[in-house]
């Protein structure tokens, strides 16, 4: 009951939040945090919950951005429909990736996304009768104002937390711990453990790709090393790591903390956001790898014994 | 004439493949013994370039001086990096974990360089590595066949070391059965810094002989670190003599396949490799199947 209270009193605000607040800088900084609170879950699927470690999902970021952005250029659709055309386009991406390393045992995804994030940007990047190559594309369409992207993005990050929510809280959400804990055993119990992990890879890869889109029609501007680089895989693992890995909640409270600091930091030095990541990244894996809110959930509800709500099959590890 | 050309580029592919060997050689280490792959191994050898780098613009020193500099540097570094961060990181976070907080620190470090010694493109000067000698109408780089003899070396020292010590012994056992090994009375732990440090010294020698035919830049790592996992799986995973062969073997057909495809894509035939050993050989030329 409790819960259900804050969940509705966090919609409200959130709803009503650009109504109070006029300051553009800080609309932007919550259209970041959503973007990202959205990166990072979608990420956190099959990162946190399944085990499969991607650093390649750029791929899917950057074809959803160069999608919608191509389908407005050329033939006027507006990226608010093109951005679904772009998931489903990372989604089908994802599927030969999927189907080619889950089957094998072994670190197989974790090495080859590295290379499939490569080579979709050296193809982007060559491909520049298609995508303007390293130059890029400009939207020079009007999109709308600052208040109409927050409420869309508003609408993105909800419908992939309902959506993520009702995947781990279902039967699937325990056939991808079980995935994550002990493959071979799952397998023994009838857990369709390859295709388990396709299909999470490709639900992954739709909302980043959604993201893509978003950032493509927010931004007004794209280039391959923009929306292909490695700091996007790089961002979405870094809000799931400190927020808490394998928890619903991990990415947004990581995003609320990673995405002011590196607004703050962009400015100083061009590097100082990669090496703040990476530094975050080896600090909390060392120091905290479960993340903050396993940590706070814990320190919450050890020292009452009360019952806590374990449906959230997660803290358990890392 | 026309087969010269392809000579050509199967000879120079052959002499950098060795070099590929070396750095895959290290990855397979480290990987075969405690099941981590290490995604700070290509930040490594970009360390190792630097270091022959500054060793020559500093002090004048050539190639070998650099080399015997870098493996005491880079052993101690190796055994610093599995003690301070990826030993502990593994006892509580396991295989995810040092997946992840390697990766963190390759990034970290990246950036670090990029901070410190700038973006720029940096090469030893061409006096130094354009000398060729000519053989039949084959050109051979003359700094390249000197890599290649020292990567030669280091492959068969780092070989008779695994198969005839006792520490090599003990690494070999380990890869094999962990458990078994530990039982018959090898400190895992021991072995495991071992293991990282001699992968991180290969990495880091690697990146010296590198030097003089590869630019030095903060981010050149992530390129080597894509091939060593090419030449890796390859070679078929955690197998000494496959990433030997694999990177050899890589090196011919990424020279050749360069002759017949736009400059632009040529980093993309490392992944037509790779998807073509996970399609039919997932195993690798000599690993045990996996599948």
């Amino acid at each position: 009951m409790r819960k259900l209270a804050l969940a509705i009193l966090a919609a409200v605000f959130l709803v009503v939040y650009p109504l109070l607040v006029h300051n553009r800088f800080f609309l932007h900084l919550s259209i970041m945090v959503l973007l990202y609170a959205l990166l990072g879950m979608s990420w956190n699927l099959l990162g946190g919950y399944t085990g499969q470690i991607s650093f390649g999902h750029a791929a899917f970021f950057g074809t959803g951005a160069y999608t919608s952005t191509l389908l407005l250029l050329r033939f006027g659709l507006s990226p608010w429909l093109g951005m679904f055309v772009g998931a489903v386009l990372a989604l089908l991406l994802s599927l030969p990736l999927g189907w080619l390393t889950f089957r094998l045992r072994g670190p197989y995804f974790a090495l080859s996304t590295l290379a499939f994030a490569e080579i979709v940007r050296v193809i982007v990047y060559n491909w520049d009768t298609l995508t303007g190559g390293g130059d890029g594309l400009n939207i020079l369409t009007d999109l709308g104002g600052v208040v109409r992207f927050y409420y869309i993005i508003l609408a993105l990050t909800v419908a992939a937390v309902l959506v993520m929510r009702a995947c781990v809280r279902s039967r699937w959400g325990y056939f991808l711990n079980a995935i994550r804990e002990d493959e071979d055993a799952a397998e023994a119990l009838g857990v369709p453990a390859t295709r388990m992990k396709v299909i999470v890879l490709a639900v992954s890869a739709f909302f980043v790709a959604l993201g893509g889109s978003f950032f493509a029609a927010y931004q007004l501007y794209i280039n391959p090393d923009l929306v292909y680089e490695s700091q996007i895989s790089i961002q979405m693992i870094v809000v799931t790591i400190v927020g808490g890995i394998g928890t619903l909640e991990g990415p947004a409270v990581g995003a609320l903390i990673i995405v002011p600091l590196s607004e703050y930091f962009r400015g100083i030095s061009p590097v100082a956001n990669p090496l703040i990541y990476g530094l975050f990244i080896v600090m909390f894996m060392l120091f905290l790898p479960e993340g903050i809110v396993s940590r706070v959930r814990r320190l919450l509800t050890r020292p009452t014994g009360a019952v806590v709500e374990e449906r959230d099959q997660v803290s358990a590890h890392i | 004439m026309k087969i010269i050309p392809y000579i050509q580029s199967m000879v120079n592919g052959l002499l950098v493949g060795s070099l590929y060997s070396v750095i895959a050689m290290g990855l397979t280490i480290i990987f075969g013994v405690m099941r981590v792959i290490n995604m700070a191994h290509g930040e490594l050898i970009m360390l190792g370039m630097y270091v022959a780098f500054w060793a020559f613009t500093l002090f004048g020193l050539g190639q070998m001086a650099a080399l015997l500099i870098s493996l005491p540097l880079f052993l101690v570094l190796g055994a610093a990096i599995y003690g301070g961060v990826v030993s502990r990181v593994e006892r509580r976070a396991g295989e995810m974990g040092t997946l992840l907080v390697t990766a963190g620190l390759a990034y970290l470090v990246a950036n670090a360089a990029q901070l410190v010694w700038k973006a720029d493109f940096r090469s030893l000067p061409s006096a130094l590595t354009t000398r060729s000698v000519f053989l039949k109408g084959i050109s051979l780089n003359y700094s390249l066949l000197w890599a290649f003899l020292a990567a030669v070396i280091l492959t068969a020292v780092t070989y008779l070391f695994l198969i005839y010590t006792d520490a090599g012994r003990a690494i070999r056992a380990t890869a094999q059965d962990r458990e078994a090994a530990a039982l018959m009375g090898v400190q895992i732990h021991r072995v495991n810094m071992l293991a990282f440090a001699l992968g991180t010294a290969l990495a880091g020698m690697a990146g010296v002989l590198l030097t003089p035919v590869f630019y030095v830049y903060p981010y050149v790592g992530r390129v080597f670190l894509v091939k060593a996992f090419v030449v890796v799986v390859l070679g078929g995973m955690g197998s000494i003599v496959g990433a030997w062969l694999g990177g050899l073997l890589f090196g011919v057909v990424e020279s050749v396949a360069s002759m017949f495809i736009p400059s632009g894509y040529r980093d993309a035939v490392g992944l037509v490799v790779f998807l073509l050993v996970l399609l039919f050989k997932p195993s690798g030329l000599f690993g045990r199947s996996r599948v």
